[in-house]
């Protein structure tokens, strides 16, 4: 096995990344991928809660880098998906515990053993980002349909082309299809005028996220739900299908398209 | 359409803000220094020959990702002498 490595960043912060990466690992999973999630927030980490997974956590990142424990030791394994492991961030310990190497050789360890490594990347554009950048093959950037969003995305996707870790990939979480038709929402079709990047997936704004954090139980896990199925969509393209953008998600954009003329 | 009076939808205003915010962002370039490089660019090129200094544009311009910027700079034909003479501005 030869994994790909998947960061996803965002430079802004709260605008769904780690939601984004327990879920888009969760849909993986389920499609008999073989998953590993790490959480690159060093000190602030959260994975662990989102994925439901907190209380099992024994070792982490900076135990395995500083050779406390083996990799295997620091995988947890998520017992409703057998296939997906989370490597926890250290709590106690702050983003300059780990260099870009010590991701690069850590990520080299594990390519053999997994199908996909999903790290999930600190808000910011410092040490932790470039960390959890290091040993990226390919890097989505979120963001929401909001000014500050859009703009640190902007920021972040020229600095990914600058080290040579582009095209970034777009995630724009959180729209929500009345707002945008009201015309008091930035579109897709705006916010990919504005970036100039490639899409790869339309999360709707949706109750359930909070819902399912609240219960550590991850959306994609049943794909019910319309952000479930967006997230699950996500994974299908990372995986190299052609999946059409969901109904809700493409209908603003037709329209724009055709009122345009 | 009864929409002409309302005010502006907020997402136009979204937009337009952040295509301004982003050309700075990415380029690094303030309008004041657009401006003085503007002053500069006109200084040399009257060296050697004859412009309008007030009908002289300069901006950036994107095409997907890469920025260039885009001088527009209106020669004086020949014939319009006025222009010519030292200290007067545009003609």
């Amino acid at each position: 096995m030869t994994a790909k490595v998947v960061t996803v960043a965002s430079g802004k912060g709260g605008v769904g990344k780690t939601t984004s990466v327990a879920n888009i690992a969760v849909a993986l999973a389920s499609r008999g991928q073989k998953v590993t999630c790490i959480d690159g927030d060093i000190g602030l980490r959260n994975l662990d809660v989102i994925l439901g997974l907190e209380n099992r956590i024994v070792y982490d990142l900076v135990d395995v880098i500083e050779g406390r424990c083996r990799l295997r030791q620091a995988m947890i394994r998520d017992k409703r998906l057998p296939d997906l492991y989370l490597i926890p961030a250290a709590q106690t310990r702050d983003k300059t515990a780990i260099s870009p190497s010590d991701m690069v050789r850590l990520c080299d360890e594990l390519r053999q053993e997994v199908d996909w490594i999903i790290i999930d990347s600190p808000a910011g554009i410092e040490r932790g980002f470039k960390n959890a950048i290091a040993a990226a093959d390919r890097v989505l950037v979120m963001t929401n349909p909001e000014v500050s969003a859009v703009r640190d995305a902007d920021r972040v996707i020229g600095i990914l082309d600058a080290e040579e870790k582009g095209p970034a990939a777009l995630v724009i979480n959180r729209l929500d299809p009345a707002m945008v038709k009201r015309g008091d929402m930035l579109s897709v079709e705006d916010v990919l005028d504005l970036l100039a990047v490639e899409l790869i997936g339309i999360v709707p704004e949706d109750e359930n996220v909070i819902v399912a954090s609240n219960r550590g139980q991850p959306l994609a896990l049943e794909g019910k739900t319309k952000a479930g199925q967006a997230f699950q969509n996500i994974a299908r393209r990372l995986m190299g299908e052609q999946v059409p953008f969901l109904e809700l998600e493409t209908q603003n954009l037709f329209q724009r398209l055709l009122g345009r003329k | 359409m009864g929409f002409l009076f309302r005010r502006k939808k907020s997402a136009n205003s979204a937009k337009e803000r952040l295509q301004l915010v982003l050309i700075h962002d990415r380029t690094d370039l303030t309008p004041a220094e657009l401006e003085s490089l503007k002053d500069d660019l006109i200084q040399t090129i009257s060296r050697h020959i004859d412009i309008d200094p007030m009908a002289v544009t300069i901006n950036v311009a994107h095409d997907g990702r890469s920025q260039r910027l885009v001088a527009d700079i209106p020669l004086r034909t020949v014939g319009h002498r006025r222009g010519r003479e030292p200290g007067r501005a545009a003609g």
